[in-house]
């Protein structure tokens, strides 16, 4: 789109055809609805070149036509007044939702796709606004912007918009400031990949504890209310704030994700760490109340314990089985934690995350195979950027890290019913006050 | 249903952008002389899927001049190297393949 219309080269665009629906209203979000667009079949990704080829001899499969009619047309029919002009259009969105039924509402939020497909609460004027009494901001005051992809156009969002889906999601008043920083993150947790990726929250400091959220056992699971509700509520906020989650149009993971429930929300159990809190690695204060937000979530690996005589190896095994692409999230149970201190003399988070970092290791060859990685590294290291242009010059038998040290993450929660532990695959994003948002 | 059985909720969604519809570039008359670029976006084997429409062209229009062009970096970032070459050097492009 942009050299279409920033550099003014006549352009086509290819896609496959499992993209119409998305490439199209991208396009038309941009403001470029009638650009020229052409498609071949699903997938290419795999297929050798004489495949290739009869996708290019062959036909659109959405339109029948031969894919290179189609391509030259696209690059020499003259536009006919279509696409030439310059329009406006004003895409407001209404404060209330045409008065009816409960029962008729309820199926209205759910034919309009702007729940989870598990029952909601309604968002009546008052309990949206026994929710916004919990927050000094205003109604009206912008929290942020949310989009599902980077194509798409970024949707804008105030306290109250924040606060009726906070209201959907079970969440209670006192919940709200979390639930607003998350928001004020602007970081999706519907975000739309084909990968199927979800998002991850994690709460540090005193507002764990005021809202009685549970850091300990089941910390992951359905057995508290704030942990339960406020990770939905991002779930739900992030769907409808963003303009959308919608298969095919505004979501593609193809296989989709259970952890875009609740978006893996928890607070550290900071009591029972042996380390300083998540928050105060990123500069907060340990009073402070945050919230951090990681996405890619979809990879687990887990053990139970660290063994005397192989540790390492169960480690750097569970670190090999995950994709390179995604940098790994220690999820230490609190007996792993000091584990982790017993066997490796780890005092600190970030000697662990030190020896993670020279352990994660694998060939070069293997590494720059990974499709994700030919994807999104293997063109930034041929740009130029470090560290993976110096691994690019690796031979390919060389043992090579497979990620960024400040990428490397470690979170301590759980009950201390064993010490199972897993590492996620989650790339950490930003940490955010709450208490800017009491 | 009598109003006494209606209630009133809040929209949820955001709010949207307006939308400035942008114009598309005026099309060639020919292809014949012309170059054209295949900007590579570098993702799941698109640059194979190029090379074959290049081998195409090679065949069918030879009169035209193809550049086989992969993006700087990856598909997520601008690329105004690329772009500045194919206005200068180029007079039409082919982008692919997004999926």
């Amino acid at each position: 789109m942009t050299i279409e219309a920033k550099y003014g080269v006549p352009t086509v665009a290819m896609h496959t055809d499992k993209f119409d629906r998305v490439v199209r209203s991208v396009a038309a979000v941009n403001g470029m609805a009638e650009l020229r667009q052409v498609f071949v079949p699903q997938p290419v990704m795999g297929k050798s070149a004489r495949e290739l080829r009869a996708y290019v001899d062959g036909k659109d499969p959405l339109t029948g036509r031969p894919v290179m009619q189609e391509v030259i047309e696209g690059l020499t029919t003259p536009l006919d007044g279509q696409g030439v002009g310059t329009i406006e259009y004003d895409r407001s969105t209404p404060r209330l939702v045409e008065a009816d039924t409960e029962e008729n509402l309820h199926r209205l939020f759910m034919e309009n796709r702007w729940t989870d497909y598990l029952p909601i609460v309604l968002p009546t004027e008052e309990r949206v606004a026994a929710m916004l009494a919990a927050t000094r901001r205003k109604p009206d005051e912008v929290v942020g912007r949310m989009r599902p992809t980077h194509f798409r156009e970024a949707w804008e969002y105030t306290v109250e918009k924040v606060a009726v889906n906070a209201v959907m999601a079970g969440a209670r008043p006192e919940y709200f400031p979390v639930v607003l920083a998350l928001a004020a993150t602007g970081v999706s947790a519907r975000g739309s990949t084909t990968s199927s990726m979800a998002a991850m929250a994690v709460v540090n400091g005193p507002i764990r504890n005021e809202i009685k959220m549970n850091a300990g056992t089941g910390a992951l699971a359905p057995y508290n209310h704030a942990n339960a509700t406020i990770g939905r509520a991002y779930g739900l906020l992030s769907q409808n704030l963003q303009g959308g989650s919608v298969p095919g149009l505004t979501y593609m993971g193809s296989q989709g994700n259970n952890y875009a429930y609740n978006s893996i929300t928890f607070p550290e159990n900071e009591e029972r760490s042996p380390w300083e809190p998540f928050h105060v690695q990123h500069g907060f204060r340990p009073t402070d109340s945050t919230v951090s937000v990681f996405g890619g979530c979809r990879a687990t690996a887990y053990t139970l314990g660290l063994r005397e005589k192989h540790w390492r190896e169960h480690v750097r095994n569970m670190l090999r089985g995950m994709d390179p692409h995604i940098p790994p999230v220690f999820v230490l149970d609190p007996i792993t934690a000091r584990q982790f201190i017993d066997r490796g003399g780890f005092t600190k988070k970030d000697a662990l995350i030190d020896w993670v970092y020279e352990n994660a290791r694998m060939t070069a060859g293997e590494f720059w195979d990974y499709q994700l990685v030919q994807n999104y590294l293997y063109p930034r290291a041929t740009f130029g950027e470090e560290p993976w242009a110096s691994k690019l010059k690796a031979a390919p038998d060389e043992m090579i890290q497979m990620y960024k040290r400040e990428d490397i993450h470690v979170v301590v929660v759980g009950g201390e019913t064993n010490g199972y532990w897993r590492i996620m695959g989650a790339s950490y994003a930003k940490t955010v006050s709450v208490d800017d948002w009491r | 249903m009598s109003t006494s059985d209606r209630i009133t909720v809040l929209n949820p969604m955001g709010f949207a952008p307006k939308v400035l519809e942008k114009p598309l570039a005026p099309r060639l008359s020919t292809l014949d002389g012309k170059t054209v670029y295949l900007v590579d976006c570098r993702f799941d084997d698109s640059d194979v899927f190029l090379k074959q429409m290049q081998a195409w062209f090679a065949e069918h229009l030879p009169g035209v001049r193809t550049v086989f062009k992969p993006i700087s970096s990856v598909y997520l970032l601008d690329d105004p190297t690329t772009w500045e070459e194919i206005k200068a050097k180029g007079h039409a492009a082919i982008v692919g393949v997004g999926h």
